[in-house]
């Protein structure tokens, strides 16, 4: 019985973390510049596909291809804001829907571009170092990709920490405060959202590889991840990473949970309720500045 | 006179630090009270307490004998408090009639008599020849006046001046203190907030002075440049802030 | 009185009475079944996405869960016409009906948030109903329903062949959606509503009740999602919890209403005649291999339009505000 309980906790522990990487990309970039970036769950399909090619072609274990995908999204993250975002901010009319229909219109079309070069079929990675093991310690299965993905997460928001606590990140947290201040003391504005976009995507790039070491592949992947990180930022309260790690956590728990007892269909019902409650309460999320 | 407004022992702190102590003073109708004080003095938050936008904790505001703190600003824009923004809050989607009709549907539930008093309004406040302006394209002198003919189309009986004048030329601010007076000559009375004493003391019948949150002192413009503690206040606050 | 804004309404009268009379005529002529199905469709998504436009447009509400009033309301009139017998020409009625009071339940929490964070929570409430209806064995499941067909009938909105029928009954509720949109814009209700999209705390001072300004746009808004999901129901002859409560849709409900021009009376309308016909053609042209090149166009115009256009293609034709200056930049 206990090995059940704890079958299920950890299960829900290990999907949480994924989920409060996915959504800590989002968050720092809506605490940034207070965009909500629709295309989110399409830059983790992108890393997704770019971990299966790396490994289709290059025969690279997801754990190697790490760095190197995290550095193409940022890449790609820069891109993004250089070239749309950066121009969705300057607009002076209707800038909030805007900003939200560039990112979901860049989001159908990446999603359009991977069916076209990848085709809708599901894709696997299926061999590797972890690939479909597990390992058993009292009675508890742990499957190693997972827990794999649970450490590399792990990892990530302590580097997210770090960083927040470098030079790079007190600017990071200045231009948060006060967007237009800044310029004054010599903070390039337009840099640092830029490498707020790049470290966004890498973050979720990171999710995305992880996660493609023991997920299907497909272009359509993203949007479910998408709407559980948009639940889990706004649950946990934008731009805040803590409000991201908690929320995520407590999702994949709710998830884990309602799977075992009630439905796995309904998995995601009680997690949307439990959103919707905390909102009447914190209407900011868990860890929003009120 | 007939005390307007009576605020009473009004006390309010934001997150520990408090804004307003024991504020008492009355507003007699018709007449022009100046609110001034040095840079965190309390106004703003007075002010806001008295348009409704903030509850104080303790004590109480009454507008003729009602009592009205604590009722939201929508109630106290219906009991006749009009407000407006130090920092100009437009309606930037609609022409400058448009905004002033948005105060205007207060009073008159149809469209027809809210565009007329509305044009109206603007005619007194001399925006008339803006009217299909769309409000964004106004000069910054003539959106505060926007700001005004907005409030006074809810015909108020109380008038709430924000920092009306603070930062115009000498030219715009003195067509700013003729609109003023037009106002009152209408019969509406007003409380302004000023930072700057020297714009609000020729202006206003009687003013009160805050100072950290208190009344520092209550009395006529030539009571009020020769109090030793308000001198003090003001000199104070210019050294800390140079 | 005449001034520029009673002229302005009146020529707007007059363009839609127009407007009405070449749409009336515009299917006469044309005998192929495929364009005037996709007209059909054009003339549903103008009046869907100016239904949104009364929420998301004039109160400024950006609602991302319209799919669920959209799907409810088709599956209330379906429901009645399958389980009870009532006829669909009422149903859909009620169709609304239902359709705006779970906008209105549905705003009573959300509409206590500001921002993406309203944006996010219709997006999830929207979600509930979609998984709720995908497990819910009454209304079919993932399944769906099948509506029988009992003979051409103009109570019960069906036609074997004909699809001028559906075009008049699309038409008439593209209208409705725009002549309510045409009263709100001169209503004290308008006013108030544009008031609370432009600036919360100014509205309030001006006596503006903010929070039943948003109920009443939401509710005016879900009937006439409601309304439209019902027709959609019986011109396809069947509903699914995919086609009709998915967020997609949920997406290509506003977006006309985005691009088109947003809070405007002609946006939503040239929004849908730009948009729906360019993602129909470029889906049966493109998408039947299944290679994503109608969605990467589709993605492109989108971003295009509204990174060139921000305040919809609208303003294109110079009609209406806007024409020179930006908005924050007033002369000094």
């Amino acid at each position: 019985m206990t090995a059940i309980i704890l079958q299920v906790v950890i299960g829900g522990l290990l999907m949480g973390l994924i989920y409060a990487l996915v959504a800590a990309g989002l968050s720092l970039i809506f605490g940034l510049m207070d965009i909500v970036n629709f295309a989110h769950g399409e830059l983790m399909m992108l890393a997704m596909f770019a971990a299966f090619v790396l490994w289709q072609y290059a025969g690279l274990d997801p754990l190697m291809m790490l760095p190197v995908v995290a550095l193409l999204l940022f890449g790609l993250g820069v891109l993004i804001y250089r070239g749309l975002i950066a121009r969705a901010l300057s607009v002076s009319f209707n800038r909030g829907m805007v900003q939200i229909f560039v990112t979901f219109g860049l989001a159908i079309f990446i999603r359009g571009a991977a069916q076209f070069v990848f085709g809708g079929e599901f894709k696997s990675i299926n061999t590797g170092w972890l690939a479909g093991r597990t390992a058993q310690i009292g009675g508890v299965y742990l499957p190693l990709p997972q827990v794999a993905a649970s450490l590399v997460c792990l990892v990530a928001f302590a580097g997210l920490l770090a960083i927040s606590r470098t030079e790079f990140g007190r600017a990071l947290e200045a231009t948060r405060e006060d967007r237009d201040a800044v310029a004054l003391i010599g903070i390039d504005r337009d840099r640092i959202f830029a490498l707020g976009w790049g470290l966004g995507a890498a973050t979720v790039g990171v999710a995305g590889v992880m996660l493609a070491g023991f997920y299907y592949v497909a272009p359509n992947v993203g949007a479910n991840f998408a709407l559980i990180a948009y639940v889990t930022v706004a649950l946990g309260g934008f731009g805040s990473l803590l409000g991201a790690l908690v929320a995520g956590v407590l999702i994949g728990e709710v998830e884990a949970v309602t799977a075992a007892l009630l439905e796995p269909s309904l998995k995601q019902v009680s997690v949307f309720g439990i959103y919707m409650v905390v909102l009447m309460f914190r209407p900011r999320g868990l860890f929003g500045k009120l | 006179m007939a005390a307007l407004l009576r605020v009473d022992c009004v006390s309010k702190s934001f997150g520990g630090v408090a804004a307003n102590v024991d504020v008492s003073f009355e507003v007699a109708a018709g007449e022009i009270l100046g609110l001034i004080g040095p840079n965190g003095a309390g106004k703003t938050s007075l002010f806001n307490a008295i348009a409704g936008e903030v509850t104080p904790d303790r004590g109480e505001i009454r507008l003729v004998g009602e009592r009205i703190s604590g009722l939201g600003p929508v109630t106290c824009a219906e009991r006749g408090i009009g407000r407006t923004f130090q920092v100009v809050r437009s309606f930037d989607s609609m022409t400058v009639l448009e905004n002033v009709m948005v105060g205007a549907y207060a009073r008159h539930r149809r469209t027809a008599p809210a565009m007329k008093a509305a044009m109206e309004t603007l005619d007194f406040c001399g925006l008339a020849s803006r009217a299909d302006r769309p409000a964004y394209n106004l000069s910054p002198p003539e959106k505060r006046r926007l700001e005004v003919a907005r409030a006074l189309a809810t015909k108020p009986r109380l008038l709430l001046l924000d920092e009306m004048l603070t930062g115009l030329t000498p030219t715009e601010a003195q067509s700013g203190v003729q609109l003023i007076r037009d106002v009152q000559a209408q019969g509406v009375t007003i409380i302004m907030v000023e930072h700057v004493m020297e714009i609000v003391l020729p202006l206003v019948s009687r003013a009160v002075v805050l100072n950290l949150g208190r009344v520092l002192t209550i009395g006529s413009p030539e009571e009020i440049v020769r109090n030793p503690d308000v001198i003090r206040a003001y000199l104070g606050d210019r050294y800390a802030a140079a | 009185m005449d001034n520029r804004i009673t002229r302005r309404r009146r020529r707007e009268l007059v363009v839609g009475a127009v407007l009405l009379v070449a749409l009336i005529l515009l299917p006469l002529p044309i005998g192929d079944v495929y364009t005037r199905n996709l007209i059909i469709i054009s003339i549903l998504f103008a009046g869907l996405a100016q239904a949104w436009n009364i929420l998301g447009g004039y109160c400024g509400q950006i609602s991302l869960g319209h799919s669920l009033y959209f799907g409810i309301g088709g599956y209330v009139s379906t429901l009645l016409f399958v389980q009870a017998g009532v006829p669909p020409l009422i149903g859909m009625f009620a169709g609304g009906l239902v359709g705006g009071l779970v906008a209105l339940l549905v705003g009573w929490p959300c509409f206590r948030l500001s921002g993406h964070y309203y944006a996010i929570a219709t997006v999830v409430v929207a979600e509930i109903g979609y998984l709720l209806f995908l497990n819910w064995d009454f209304v079919g499941g993932a399944m769906g329903v099948y509506i029988p067909f009992k003979g051409d009938s103009w109570l019960a909105l069906q036609f074997r062949t004909q699809k001028l029928p559906y075009h008049y009954v699309v038409l008439a509720f593209a209208a409705a959606t725009w002549l309510a949109a045409w009263c709100i814009e001169g209503s004290r209700w308008g006013f108030s509503w544009r008031a609370v999209k432009d600036d919360v705390v100014a509205a309030r001072s001006l006596g503006v009740r903010v929070f039943p300004s948003k109920m009443a746009a939401a509710a005016i808004s879900g009937f006439f999602t409601g309304m439209g999901g019902a027709i959609y129901a019986q011109y396809v002859g069947y509903i699914d919890p995919d086609s009709t409560m998915s967020g997609q849709l949920a997406i290509l409900i506003a977006l006309p209403a985005v691009l088109g021009g947003v809070g405007t009376l002609w946006g939503p309308f040239l929004g849908a005649a730009v948009l729906t016909p360019l993602s129909e053609l470029s889906r049966s042209y493109l998408g039947g291999s299944g290679r994503g090149v109608d969605l990467m166009i589709y993605g492109l115009v989108i971003v295009v339009v509204a990174l060139a256009r921000p305040a919809g293609l609208l303003s294109l034709f110079g009609l209406r505000r806007r024409a020179k200056g930006a908005p924050d930049g007033s002369p000094a």
